[in-house]
């Protein structure tokens, strides 16, 4: 053990401690303040008490946005694993004409058209077709924005299901129906649910689509009611506000970690909107 | 296509092409209504005069590129590009790229522990929703009883205020590194061990070692990496939430800019062309990503 071998060790903790207090400071917040008698913007060990999330289930519009979000996240998760299924297994078993223009174009609306350079048209858009305050318009909206990096991934996932599989179904003389639902929608299972939770989490964090196309307070997804109640300011909020962000993030981690434990953290590159 | 080569299609299950077309339809009508018409439709509504309200809501008329001149002579959208190229640089290319490489080169050889509980924090930062994660920033920051002025002892220092651009990088970086610590992460699991092994035989520094054997080695990666998170970080709207642009302007960048303009002043024509330029420099940044992308394929 050399004195320069000590000193890089200790420069090596001493990194990774101030990195991980950057990381963990601003968090700590959301873990102290749901359960303080005194909620307040600073962190400080709290004056335990559920008094908040009694407050916070009476607040009349907080129950409302977790269900507005439900709502549309779980109708988005649906019809993006639905559409992207049918489409990624075309895509992966047949040589339609066109098919690698079309996944080239795909890729690239992917990530050329975001929320942010299409926010003007797609408003308008939504407002000429009368579906402003509409959380149907609002999941329509986000799942067309996550379909084609959808159809990517679970492209990915059929490709590497052997074909073996489907041309022994088909030998022994099964329909092709048959084949797509007893032998490919088990195989790809895993893939599906990744999909699920992905398009789930990724719409259940969308603030900029909701906050465009709801204006009805009592519409509003739990990711626009977190705006409103900051704008609002407040004392009555401080108690409502930490409680609601807590069960607001909670669904996120939950689903992100069973996904982790099941099939391992997957590293999806460039996909992430 | 790489995906020609890697995977023949080969229909088994005896779809056929009429089947396949069916199976493709609704995600692709989908997608060319909600993605690809208003990608369109923008050039339309940036020629044109077109307000949420009063007389041009009703009946708009073209106007030509004056939207795009008017572009040209904006102080206000002058000042948007320019805070967007601080905060991709700061937040992106500096901020993100660095911290995220130092994590993944510090975090492994550290016990499984620490590298699990660091990279526990970052993913949290990274998968929390914007709008908690806006909010836990404006609680850290805040003038009166922030944790910032406690533990720096700075109380009545109002950083979003006084400090808006550099607040606007902190958090970002914070909010998205976990992504650039994963890539890289799982490039320099590809770096050869032999060859660091020789490298520390020869008495190199941590420094050269990176220089001349891990660099190499991972240049693809950096580049793939610099470019998607800055197409990210510009057409972040999280900004918005922090500081909605203020104070007076200082922290507008072009995505709550186009915001302000479409919606707090109902300029959706002129927007619309701010857009349009937007939708511009993705495609450009993308098909450099996809070139580089298939050159390593």
């Amino acid at each position: 053990m050399t004195p320069a071998y000590v000193v890089r060790r200790i420069g090596f903790y001493v990194l990774i401690c101030a990195i991980t207090l950057f990381f963990a400071v601003p968090m700590v917040w959301i873990a102290s303040a749901p359960f303080d008698k005194n909620p307040g913007l600073g962190v400080h060990w709290p004056d335990w008490t559920f008094e908040n999330v009694r407050k916070t289930l009476d607040h009349p519009y907080a129950l409302h946005a977790i269900v507005n979000s439900l709502i549309i996240c779980v109708t988005v998760a649906l019809a993006v694993t639905a559409f992207a299924a049918f489409a990624s297994y075309a895509l992966s078993r047949v040589r339609i004409p066109g098919r690698d223009a079309l996944l080239y174009g795909l890729l690239l609306l992917s990530s050329v058209v975001t929320g942010t350079a299409a926010m003007v048209p797609i408003f308008v858009m939504i407002y000429q077709l009368g579906l402003i305050n509409s959380r149907f318009g609002v999941a329509l909206v986000m799942t067309s924005g996550l379909l084609p990096a959808a159809i990517f991934i679970l492209k990915d996932f059929v490709d590497a299901v052997p074909k073996s599989y489907e041309e022994s179904a088909r030998v022994f003389g099964a329909s092709t129906l048959q084949i797509l639902r007893d032998v490919v929608l088990p195989v790809a299972r895993p893939g599906l649910a990744t999909i699920m939770v992905w398009a789930f989490v990724n719409s259940w964090g969308n603030f900029l689509v909701p906050f465009l196309l709801i204006r009805s307070t009592t519409l509003q997804p739990a990711a626009v009611l977190m705006q409103t109640l900051t704008d609002e300011g407040g004392s009555v909020n401080l108690q409502v506000l930490p409680v609601f962000s807590l069960l607001f993030s909670i669904p996120v981690v939950v689903l992100y970690l069973l996904v982790n434990s099941r099939y391992g953290f997957r590293f999806h590159g460039g996909i992430k909107s | 296509m790489a995906t020609r080569t890697k995977h023949p299609a080969q229909d088994v299950a005896g779809l056929g092409t009429g089947r396949a077309l069916g199976f493709l339809a609704p995600a692709m009508l989908l997608i060319a209504a909600f993605l690809v018409f208003p990608a369109v439709w923008t050039i339309y509504i940036g020629v044109t005069n077109y307000r949420l309200t009063g007389v041009e809501a009703v009946s708009p008329s073209i106007v030509g590129l004056a939207n795009y001149t008017r572009a040209l002579n904006d102080a206000l959208f002058h000042n948007a590009l320019w805070l967007t190229m601080l905060f991709v640089l700061g937040s992106a290319i500096i901020g993100q790229n660095i911290l995220g490489f130092t994590l993944a080169w510090i975090l492994r050889r550290a016990r499984p522990a620490v590298r699990r509980t660091v990279e526990a924090l970052t993913l949290l930062a990274w998968i929390l929703p914007s709008t908690v994660v806006a909010y836990l920033w404006i609680a850290f920051f805040d003038r009166d009883t922030g944790t910032l002025n406690s533990i720096l002892g700075t109380t009545g220092t109002a950083w979003l205020i006084d400090y808006p651009m550099v607040c606007l990088v902190v958090f970002n970086t914070w909010r998205g590194t976990a992504f650039s610590m994963m890539l890289y992460s799982s490039a320099l699991q590809a770096v050869p061990p032999s060859q660091l092994e020789s490298a520390r035989m020869v008495g190199a520094s941590g420094w050269q070692t990176l220089r001349d054997i891990v660099f190499p080695h991972i240049r693809g990666h950096v580049l793939t990496n610099t470019l998607l998170i800055s197409l990210w970080t510009a057409n972040d709207f999280s900004p918005f939430l922090l500081t909605k642009g203020g104070p007076n302007h200082e922290s507008e960048t072009v995505p709550v800019y186009i915001y302000n303009v479409a919606l707090q002043g109902g300029e959706l024509g002129y927007s619309s062309a701010i857009s349009f330029l937007l939708l511009l420099a993705n495609l450009l940044v993308s098909l450099i990503y996809l070139r580089l992308l298939r050159r390593r394929a």
